[in-house]
């Protein structure tokens, strides 16, 4: 990425919005990521920001609104076009390749950047082998980071909990995105493996040089690592600003506390 | 070197599981053809090892959609038929201009294999947008209108050329001509040229295939489909296509199989591939174990042979198959049986020694 789009926005989103049949579950939805920026979305249990991340990732496609990212307008373009682009996500309710084992989970990743045909596979052409290889190689790097060398051969549905959670990381960053979206990452955690994520978090960010938007419950991670914070309530924004902003906004702790 | 390249062969589960497999092949080719050549096989089960070959090859082409892929096809005789009357029309039709029954074997199975490709191209950009019941549903319907198009397919050739119709009589040739498809009738006066070997081949050809394509993007992406749909989508698998090409090589290997088994027979009627035949093949599939192509193979052999080894009980013959396969099932599905019969295993017998 050169000098002049460091500065301006990764994602750019306006207007969103989406109804199911007569409910409308997310209306005037907007936001902007920078690059290397984490942002959070926060707000009460049934706000709309799961729905938010389907919209962005296409799973739902959006009644209305625009979402622009990296100066691209992606209005026709499906769920593997947005992974193409450069959104990449983990789940709320995980969803792993659960009887393929880790290592596979984590090829499945690079799915986009291997070029060979299925008639190079058949014939184990050189080609194959060349870029199967440097897919072992990268894939095994990346479990590495997310402290999953050991059980690269275990199948995913059997690893605990949190290494679960750290392989659907793995495998989102394996489409090499530009922007991570994480749906609760720290659902189920207790203190220390959340402080641990908090930590990995920025170091992915860091390292891989992209964009995270995380959906989040727990308070102390998200003021801890989110530059930005979007608040949502009732599919609508209701406050937008930095963690301190946010805290101090009488709307959003009404919103939360209730009057 | 060989003894390295020998214990990678069974370094883990999978590749232990597919070396059995090619080793079950070889070795059951090793026996039955040396037992053939020295006229220690009866002529009943001589006629059955083709047939079984081609069963094998379109069961491991069905594990392959069913078992791995995940989506429960029951059109897979469909293939068959299109694979067979193709091959055996391009044989009838080569007849004189390719005089090397294995020369023109080989260009019936091939031409067999495209026949099947275009038919699973054609019927799977529809059909593969459905899921589950649905999609059985629509492949089992496939099966049943190929069978009714070939059933009235009059097709044949003479000095003036080639002659196609939908209406019997309309197809009148000349002297000297041949019809290659009758109707009803099917195909009938062909050239026997299938036999054992070539069918062993095309079952280790179909294990080569299945198990290289499991090992590359393509298989992962066919399994990440099965297991999570949107994930894979997520994660920039494109579903249809994926899901497309397991199908298609499923309905190539169908194909291949077909036009190996019209050719060992001098007739061949439409009706032979119905909604049976496909039930048949998803039979060996599920008690072989879905996704798991020994157990395809040896559960086609079995299968194929008990029939035939229960003739002599007559009129109880096919209640006894039915038993045989309800025990199948209820037996390989039972985890408490499992664990009490891995005790007796030879590996669990040499570790309680060792304690």
């Amino acid at each position: 990425m050169d000098s002049n789009t460091r500065n301006e926005a990764v994602l750019k989103v306006d207007g969103l919005g989406i109804d199911f049949g007569g409910l409308t579950a997310v209306n005037n939805f907007a936001m902007s990521i920078k690059h290397k920026e984490i942002a959070g979305l926060i707000g009460p249990n049934g706000a709309g920001k799961t729905t938010v991340f389907n919209m962005l990732t296409k799973v739902y496609k959006p009644s209305r609104g625009t979402i622009v990212f990296c100066g691209q307008d992606t209005a026709n373009l499906s769920i593997v076009e947005m992974s193409k682009l450069g959104i990449a996500r983990t789940f709320q309710n995980i969803r792993l390749f659960s009887k393929l084992s880790v290592l596979d989970n984590v090829k499945c990743g690079f799915h986009q950047s291997i070029t060979y045909s299925p008639l190079d596979a058949i014939f184990k052409t050189p080609r194959y082998r060349r870029e199967e290889h440097e897919v072992d190689r990268k894939s095994r790097e990346l479990l590495k980071v997310f402290n999953l060398s050991n059980e690269a051969d275990v199948v995913a549905a059997s690893l605990p909990y949190g290494g679960q959670r750290r392989l659907e990381i793995a495998r989102a960053l394996a489409t090499s995105p530009r922007l991570l979206l994480l749906d609760e990452p720290a659902a189920g955690m207790n203190p220390q493996e959340t402080e641990d994520l908090m930590n990995m978090i920025r170091t992915v960010r860091d390292k891989f040089e992209i964009s995270i938007l995380l959906i989040e419950h727990d308070m102390k991670l998200v003021m801890g690592i989110c530059e930005r914070i979007t608040v949502l309530n009732y599919g609508m924004t209701l406050a937008e600003g930095t963690p301190e902003e946010i805290q101090s906004n009488p709307e959003v702790v009404k919103a939360y506390l209730g009057e | 070197m060989a003894k390295s390249i020998f214990s990678s062969l069974f370094q883990n589960a999978q590749k232990r599981n597919r070396t059995v497999s090619f080793l079950i092949v070889i070795i059951a080719y090793a026996v039955l053809e040396s037992m053939m050549r020295s006229g220690n096989l009866s002529s009943l089960f001589t006629s059955l090892l083709v047939p079984m070959t081609c069963y094998i090859v379109a069961a491991i082409g069905l594990n392959l959609n069913v078992g791995i892929s995940g989506e429960l096809n029951l059109g897979q005789a469909g293939f068959m038929s299109v694979g067979a009357f193709t091959g055996v029309s391009i044989s009838g039709l080569l007849a004189n201009t390719v005089p090397n029954d294995t020369v023109r074997l080989i260009i019936a199975i091939i031409s067999g294999i495209v026949a099947a490709a275009i038919f699973g191209l054609i019927i799977g950009v529809p059909v593969l947008k459905l899921q589950g019941d649905y999609l059985a549903i629509v492949t089992l319907a496939f099966g049943q209108i190929l069978k009714s198009i070939i059933t009235n397919i009059y097709f044949g050739f003479d000095s003036a050329g080639l002659h196609f119709s939908f209406v019997e009589n309309k197809t009148s040739l000349l002297p000297g001509g041949k019809m290659l498809m009758n109707g009803p009738m099917g195909a009938t006066g062909t050239n026997k040229i299938s036999n054992f070997t070539t069918g062993v081949i095309l079952i280790l050809l179909s294990l080569i295939v299945v198990y290289n394509l499991m090992d590359s993007k393509s298989g992962r992406a066919i399994m990440a489909a099965r297991d999570n749909r949107i994930a894979a989508e997520s994660t920039g698998i494109p579903i249809l296509s994926t899901k497309m090409l397991s199908f298609l090589v499923s309905a190539c290997l169908g194909g291949a199989a077909g036009a190996l088994y019209g050719l060992n027979y001098s007739t061949l009627v439409p009706a032979k591939f119905d909604f049976n035949t496909s039930i048949l093949i998803l039979v060996y599939v599920v008690l072989g174990g879905l996704g798991n192509m020994t157990g395809t193979i040896i559960a086609t052999i079995v299968l194929v042979l008990l029939p035939e080894f229960l003739r002599s009980m007559q009129d109880y013959r096919m209640l006894i198959y039915a038993i045989v396969l309800i025990l199948i099932m209820i037996l390989t599905n039972n985890e408490d049986l499992k664990v009490r019969m891995s005790r007796f295993s030879l590996k669990s017998i040499l570790m309680r020694k060792k304690g």
